[in-house]
């Protein structure tokens, strides 16, 4: 039973009700996400062994770390697991350079201090390696917290709302850099979260959680391309994901230009540098279908496609169309009088339009 | 002044911690660290020694120490010598009667340990005594500290489990606090005045002791 990968069936009704079957492949992101309260956190703690779960497993490679018909549960030492807490949970009478090389105990004795000042290294943080916890800034201690994560030489990473305690410009500047480790680790990572943008940010799959069930499950793109989602809507909005390549920057206009599978796409250039590496998430409320390709508007964005289906919202009175577009999907969410005038039905030749700074475009070390 | 009481009160403020602080810190730690059915239970009866008055204490001890206890019938099997009116007895009691002092603050200093700090140890791979060793102990350790000063201070002054159990034999149970009270009897004020002051100086120092300790407590980030 040599499954690869981290493999997780959990069913329990108290105290926290779950019922859930999570996979995550090596080299895979995959964000549990949901409202407060249903359950995400439990799944993690149910995986490093810090809460006992009523039925279910925890296989790692094809190791077991829990199995209740066999009555199998390593203790959270007995389990490899990386663990980035909500609130970091760093040792205040430790060092910085100490609360990793505590993580070390596994490596033989010599081996640690460098081990240590490597993991610092990677983290920004070698000259901090002798300062007490209590003088460092939020971001350096969530970076301590992922370095002390990564000394255990896990076989999974686990980061709880690992940006919930920073300010919005902290957060993306740590969303990169968590997106660098996690592209340098060939390990399953497992993110909880109830922002979307880390989602979109860092996942390569998606579990979306509702009071300790899964309301879907699958790869970030297929998901947020589905049309049949409304809790996802409601959570937060429907709205493509486009992984996409920086092809050319043109300053003088202030725009560039993405190549991605639904074709060649018009941003703000921003900080966009060709050749790099991007994500794009297009709300679907900003994408506009028309029946002809228009003329005389300030668009960049009109691209030519098919309906692929589509799934009226009787709550809303809205309707979200999938529109195919190259090799992938987009979506778009009009309303029923739309439908109507425009005849959209499966197989109608249709053109996107999107305004250009509509999209959502971030940096990312790209995801296999 | 009463070198000898003083040499007595000093060594049994001292076996008193001694044999006290591993047992304190293993039961504080317990309790800090575990919910379990009759815990309120436990935690009164650590509590009775603060409320119970040190004649009553001490005349139940004297009854748990007496040759006919299985207790005392036991010890003196083992040791040779009875419990009452020895200082092996007094030692033993005197912990007995601290035990409030140093499971309490212990249990205190355990518990303003962040659960998630002892459950980030455990996913850092240590054991629970790793964990114990590495992270509970030097985070509550102020309290410890704190714990052991009050014990020995405590035990300088305690009056009336001392007497019940040890009697007043001079260099072997008559303690600092016992030999004020048989000067005073004795009408010797000067003496007693002497030792009053030395009860005092111990008392301050140790009071300053635990307030310049009492910093390290707050010192988390």
């Amino acid at each position: 039973m040599a499954e690869a990968g981290l493999h997780v069936r959990l069913r329990q009704l108290t105290p926290v009700p779950l019922d859930v079957e999570v996979h995550c492949a090596a080299g895979e992101v995959l964000a549990i996400f949901g409202p407060s309260g249903s359950g995400k956190t439990s799944i993690l703690r149910a995986i490093a062994g810090l809460a006992t779960v009523a039925a279910g497993h925890v296989r790692v490679d094809g190791t077991t770390w829990l199995d209740t018909t066999s009555g199998i549960d390593l203790p959270p030492h007995r389990r490899a697991v990386g663990v980035v807490f909500q609130e970091y949970a760093l040792f205040p009478h430790l060092d910085v350079r100490q609360n990793v090389m505590i993580a070390l105990w596994h490596r033989p004795r010599a081996e640690r201090r460098a081990r240590a000042d490597a993991l610092l290294d990677t983290l920004r943080l070698a000259d901090r390696a002798e300062r007490p916890i209590a003088d460092l800034s939020g971001g350096e201690r969530q970076r301590v917290a992922v370095a002390r994560a990564l000394a255990r030489d896990p076989q999974v990473l686990l980061l709880d709302e690992p940006f919930a305690a920073l300010d919005r410009k902290l957060r993306r500047q740590l969303q990169d850099e968590i997106d660098d480790i996690r592209a340098s680790l060939s390990i399953p990572v497992v993110l909880v979260t109830h922002d979307f943008g880390d989602v979109v940010r860092l996942a390569s799959h998606l579990l979306l959680l509702h009071e300790g069930r899964a309301v879907a499950s699958g790869p970030l793109h297929a998901l947020a391309s589905r049309a049949d989602l409304p809790w996802l809507r409601d959570q937060v909005g429907l709205g493509s994901v486009i992984d996409a390549v920086v092809h050319a920057v043109d300053a003088t206009r202030g725009l560039a230009t993405l190549a991605s599978a639904v074709g060649t796409l018009v941003a703000p250039s921003g900080s966009l540098v060709a050749g790099m590496a991007v994500r794009v998430r297009i709300p679907a409320r900003e994408v506009i279908l028309a029946s002809e390709a228009p003329s005389g508007l300030s668009l960049h964005n009109v691209m030519a496609g098919t309906v692929l289906g589509s799934v009226d919202d009787e709550a809303t009175g809205t309707v979200a169309v999938q529109v195919g577009l190259g090799s992938g999907v987009v979506l778009a969410e009009v309303t029923r009088d739309a439908i109507a005038r425009l005849g959209i039905a499966p197989g109608r030749s249709i053109h996107a339009l999107v305004k250009s700074v509509s999209l959502e475009v971030r940096r990312t070390q790209g995801h296999t | 002044m009463d070198w000898s009481a003083l040499q007595v009160s000093l060594s049994l403020g001292v076996c008193t911690v001694v044999l006290l602080l591993p047992a304190g810190i293993a039961a504080g730690h317990w309790l800090a660290t575990h919910r379990f059915r009759g815990q309120a239970l436990v935690e009164a009866l650590v509590a009775v020694p603060l409320i119970l008055p040190p004649t009553v204490l001490g005349y139940y001890l004297l009854t748990l120490f007496g040759a006919r206890s299985p207790l005392g019938a036991a010890f003196e099997r083992l040791v040779g010598q009875a419990l009452p009116f020895s200082f092996a007895g007094l030692v033993v009691a005197s912990a007995i009667a601290n035990i409030p002092f140093v499971v309490q603050p212990i249990q205190r200093g355990f518990e303003a340990v962040p659960p998630e700090v002892r459950e980030a140890a455990a996913c850092c791979g240590l054991s629970p005594w790793q964990r114990f060793r590495l992270v509970d102990l030097p985070l509550a350790w102020p309290a410890v500290l704190t714990a052991a000063i009050l014990t020995f201070a405590h035990t300088l002054g305690e009056f009336g489990v001392v007497l019940m159990v040890g009697g007043n034999l001079p260099g072997r149970t008559r303690t600092l606090s016992i030999a004020i009270y048989d000067r005073m009897q004795a009408f010797d004020d000067r003496g007693a005045a002497t030792m009053a002051a030395v009860l005092l100086a111990v008392a301050v120092t140790t009071l300053v002791l635990t307030s310049l300790l009492a910093p390290g407590r707050a010192r988390r980030g």
